[in-house]
């Protein structure tokens, strides 16, 4: 739109506009399993307020979420059903890891319980910190939205695999 | 210091309030089940809070009931049903915890188990038994004979082994990514 308020045009590539939607309207499916969880409710409440980057929509429906938070230790009992919620989300799919127990068991190096939610379910971000405060959880979400926006997720990985094409690594191809 | 070795105390708050009432409850035990009680340790000769009484494995039942709906005992609450792995032998010791709401006090039974042998169950006096007794056999491989369902009840149910045993590694992780498909005839 111009600035005297008629119609403009503006170019873009279709994907790269699919993706800004995308990464604007992320709907999370909270699996909050201890602390982390309460953290994770304290950045969506209104004061820190999750809904300003989009991300407010919360859907305990794993069929209509595209971005899982998983805020909590996830014990060897429960892993089967994260990895169910997860293979019933739809693509394009996103994970956040938040706090050490979800990252990689955290303290809890025993016998019942996960040592990382990566050795079940591709992650995306993982947020350090036990639990990580909302501004920890609320970079995350930023971070997601950048990576999102440059196709550097597994989601945008997996799409691309299916399709036969390679999607180059922005962040790698620069040499930073 | 060798925390097995009786240590000078006066018991505690609990054993001023109820060292009496322990004591004579006790001696009441002694008569009426001489043949059952193998040892009674007493809080101020042990170190322990409540009395502990060992119990022969076929009479635990009896004394339970008896501790239960006896005047002067009325233990009608089941704390807790757990055990320990000592290690020795007999290699287990299942322990009930019993409180008294009447007479508000606590005391600890303790039935000596070798390996692979089976307690009788306690449901049939406290429904709370089921689950407890299910946990103990989840974590010790303790069967409980007479148990209506005598399941694991924490850990998955393709698990291998007993965690809490004391030759149960540490980090002994069995990962399932299936989640079991559930009972037709839990769902009812």
């Amino acid at each position: 739109m111009s600035k005297d308020g008629s119609l403009g045009y503006l170019t873009t590539r279709l994907d790269a506009v699919i993706d800004w939607g995308r990464k604007n309207s992320m709907w999370p499916l909270p699996y909050g399993t201890s602390c982390c969880g309460i953290e994770m409710m304290a950045t969506l409440a209104a004061d820190y307020d999750m809904a300003r980057f989009g991300a407010e929509a919360i859907r305990f429906s794993p069929r209509q979420a595209d971005l899982l938070i998983v805020a909590g230790i996830i014990n060897l009992k429960m892993a089967p059903i994260l990895k169910t919620v997860y293979d019933q989300m739809a693509e394009p799919k996103f994970v956040i890891s938040m706090g050490a127990c979800a990252s990689s068991g955290g303290i809890f190096n025993v016998y019942s319980v996960l040592q990382g939610i990566d050795t079940m379910i591709p992650v995306d971000i993982y947020v350090p910190g036990c639990p990580p405060s909302p501004e920890g959880l609320m970079h995350a979400v930023l971070k997601l939205q950048d990576k999102v926006a440059r196709h550097d997720t597994h989601a945008h990985r997996r799409i691309a695999a299916a399709a036969g094409k390679l999607i180059a690594n922005p962040q790698r191809t620069q040499g930073a | 210091m060798d925390i097995r070795k009786p240590i000078p105390t006066n018991g505690g708050d609990w054993n001023t309030k109820f060292g009496e009432t322990w004591k004579a409850q006790t001696a009441k035990l002694r008569d009426k089940f001489a043949g059952a009680i193998e040892e009674i340790r007493m809080p101020v000769e042990y170190p322990t809070d409540v009395p502990v009484i060992y119990v022969k494995k076929d009479q635990i039942i009896d004394v339970l009931g008896f501790l239960k709906s006896e005047a002067g005992f009325e233990y009608n609450f089941l704390s807790d049903i757990t055990a320990t792995d000592e290690e020795a032998d007999p290699r287990f010791e299942v322990v009930y915890n019993l409180l008294s709401h009447t007479l508000k006090c606590r005391i600890r039974l303790k039935v000596r188990v070798k390996d692979g042998e089976e307690v009788p169950t306690a449901c049939a006096l406290w429904t709370a038994a089921n689950w407890q007794e299910r946990e103990t056999f989840d974590m010790f491989g303790i069967k409980f004979k007479g148990h209506p369902d005598l399941r694991r009840i924490l850990m998955d149910e393709r698990w291998v082994g007993h965690p809490l045993r004391k030759d149960y590694p540490l980090r002994g992780y069995q990962v399932f990514t299936e989640p079991m498909a559930a009972k037709p005839e839990l769902l009812d």
